[in-house]
């Protein structure tokens, strides 16, 4: 099982970080490696999912979207039922639980659309911990009412105004509040990025969706999907599905932003038009300019909009286990009126990006074949952004 | 690597610490970066510290966040300050490292790097998002360019960390004097001191503190107990601050306010 003792994935991953975290990272592993074989703790993590998040989320077979495709039978996992509306609280309760056995009285989080950032709020005013909040002013702007639900969950947000004021520099930013509190801070990174440990952290704690799925799907059809889709900005619930399918004859189609169009320059498609190298601490494909510094993501979901991938998604691309795929903005605010339409679930808008892949995989199945997409989040949050741009494209009826 | 050597050898002779000074390279402009380089060196300074811009600097201040992206404005990267580089080895002997984050040295190639360094007259260069455990193909590659890949050791590392900084690290080790991240700062911790007289005890090689120290005052506080002091916010300040011959003069000044307790 990847990753190796170096924390890698192949050549991915790794922890290029300053000297002053290595510590904290090699006590993290370690007192990872540690708790999560504990039975005491594990008891804990499946009793907060069970009464706290009300896991097990349905694996809800989508008849109307079904028949609206013509073609594979498609199923939703439905992480948008989570507490607090998105699949983030499962890594964050995992990492406040392990935070509490680490004895780390605060923690710390980066977030771009507030999801996560109001994921770890929760678990922090659920477990009695400081918290602050790292958020770029754009995202401020674009997720005004995240913003609002971590203030009344007794987080602070920090607003982050370097670069392009988005997830990239909410990121520095949280990592170098990290640097100079590590000793009593642990930060909870939202996804299967960042240094060794944390993709392997994050991926363990979100492997949660498709253990669940596959068992659900079993009971209910004795079979294996042909196909597993999920959006990937990070990639943290894309993992989370394909984790427990990893053996298993099955596809794994990972989509990423699109933006505006990959020729135009304005997204954040880093498997799909990303070269190796290193951010935040782990290499991994990246959007960078010809001379190694970042380049700004864009994308309408803004949890999507991040110019770096988790390593372990990297290998999937490099070994063709995985394959990436990119819709536009436009695409995705379809899928977003499909998903509403047929079945009476508004999708996130990053969710929606899977969604809109699977008018691109319909035909590609037969009756019998079975998909599962994974609903990574609800669109509540992302009302004034849905609305603003059907209205720019004459389409708000 | 041989001049850094050569320096911390001269020094010791002499019974001097050495002043390590850092200026962000392409701050404002690359003129501007050499001539404060070369006054800097005629003032007192023993080594040169230039920053490569980076977009993402995440070991740094606010302070040096700004001068980097003032200096990618410019469109300031490796290969300028390369160049840059070896104009000022034309004029001066001083050692110069470099200092710069692992990405951009990783897209220019890490040989590719190292040997265009070493031809214009490069002695070292500081990657602070690069630990020991990943260091290795890039120490490969500046050894056979007879570079000094620097490494720096913090006060969270543990003796045991610190001794293999110490084994591994060419040049000089850079001990950070904070938890946390470059700027300057009014007050430096109080058991720094400690720490410093600490790592002594662990580490053969020459021994240099930096990250938050900005006066003269704080300078004399260490020189008993290190090889060096780096300061890099309180001049790149400055730089932000002034401009033409008044900023020149006023680094200059600087520096040479900062050498006096460095000298016995």
């Amino acid at each position: 099982m990847l990753p190796d003792r170096h924390g890698r994935y192949g050549p991915y991953g790794g922890q290029f970080v300053p000297e002053t975290l290595m510590p904290a990272l090699l006590e993290l592993e370690e007192a990872y490696r540690r708790i999560s074989r504990d039975q005491e703790f594990r008891r804990e993590v499946a009793w907060y999912l069970k009464d706290y998040v009300g896991r097990p989320t349905p694996l809800y077979f989508a008849r109307h979207l079904t028949e609206a495709l013509g073609g594979p039978q498609i199923y939703i996992k439905r992480e948008d039922l989570a507490h607090t509306g998105a699949h983030k609280i499962n890594n964050t309760l995992g990492q406040g639980l392990l935070a509490r056995r680490m004895n780390k009285r605060r923690i710390i989080a980066e977030t771009g659309a507030g999801q996560h950032g109001v994921a770890t709020a929760t678990v922090a005013a659920l477990l009695g911990q400081e918290c602050d909040i790292y958020m770029g002013t754009e995202d401020i702007r674009r997720q005004r009412l995240n913003v609002i639900r971590m203030r009344l969950l007794g987080a602070r947000v920090i607003p982050v105004e370097s670069g392009s004021c988005t997830l990239k520099d909410a990121m520095n930013e949280a990592i170098r509040d990290w640097v100079t509190n590590v000793r009593h801070t642990h930060y909870v990174l939202g996804s299967v990025w960042g240094p060794h440990p944390y993709p392997m952290i994050v991926r363990d704690f979100q492997a949660v969706i498709g253990r669940e799925a596959k068992a659900q799907l079993h009971r209910d059809t004795g079979r294996l999907p042909q196909c597993l889709v999920a959006c990937v900005g990070g990639g943290s619930n894309a993992m989370g599905l394909f984790h427990a399918f990893y053996q298993d004859p099955v596809r794994f189609v990972g989509v990423e932003a699109a933006g505006h169009g990959l020729e135009s320059g304005y997204h954040s498609a880093t498997l799909v038009a990303g070269s190796k190298g290193v951010l935040h601490g782990a290499f991994s494909y990246l959007l960078q300019d010809p001379w190694g510094n970042i380049q700004e993501a864009h994308s309408l979901a803004p949890g999507l909009d991040y110019p770096g991938v988790g390593p372990e998604h990297s290998f999937f691309k490099d070994t063709g286990r995985a394959e990436y795929v990119a819709v536009t903005d436009l695409e995705a605010l379809e899928g977003f009126k499909l998903l509403s339409r047929t079945e009476g679930i508004l999708p996130a808008l990053e969710s929606a990006h899977a969604v809109a892949y699977l008018q691109k995989l319909a035909p590609q199945y037969g009756p019998e074949d079975i998909i599962i997409v994974n609903l990574s989040g609800r669109g509540d949050k992302d009302m004034e952004a849905v609305a603003q741009a059907l209205e720019v494209s004459g389409d708000a009826q | 690597m041989k001049r850094i050597e050569a320096a911390f050898r001269r020094l010791k002779k002499q019974g001097e610490k050495a002043l390590i000074p850092f200026i962000t390279a392409g701050d404002p402009d690359l003129q501007t970066t050499k001539a404060l380089a070369l006054e800097m060196a005629e003032r007192g300074a023993d080594l040169l510290e230039l920053g490569i811009p980076f977009s993402d600097p995440l070991a740094d201040g606010p302070t040096i966040q700004a001068a980097s992206n003032r200096a990618l404005k410019m469109g300031v990267h490796l290969q300028e300050v390369l160049e840059l580089a070896g104009q000022i080895r034309q004029e001066t002997e001083i050692p110069l490292v470099l200092m710069g984050y692992y990405n951009p040295i990783l897209q220019y190639g890490l040989e590719r790097t190292a040997q265009e360094a070493k031809r214009l007259g490069v002695d070292g260069f500081i990657i602070p998002d690069l630990p020991l455990e990943e260091a290795g193909p890039w120490r490969q590659a500046a050894m056979a360019a007879e570079l000094a890949p620097i490494f720096l050791a913090a006060p969270t590392s543990g003796a045991a960390r610190i001794k293999k900084a110490g084994h591994l690290t060419r040049g000089f080790l850079y001990y950070v004097s904070v938890t946390g991240i470059t700027g300057a700062r009014q007050a430096l911790p109080a058991d720094l001191v400690a720490a410093l007289k600490e790592v002594r005890t662990l580490v053969k090689c020459p021994l240099a503190v930096g990250f938050g120290i900005s006066t003269p005052e704080q300078v004399q506080g260490l020189a008993p107990y290190v090889d060096g002091v780096v300061v890099g916010s309180a001049i790149v300040q400055r730089v932000a601050r002034l401009k033409g011959p008044e900023l020149i003069k006023e680094v200059g000044d600087f520096i040479a306010a900062l050498k006096a307790p460095l000298r016995k």
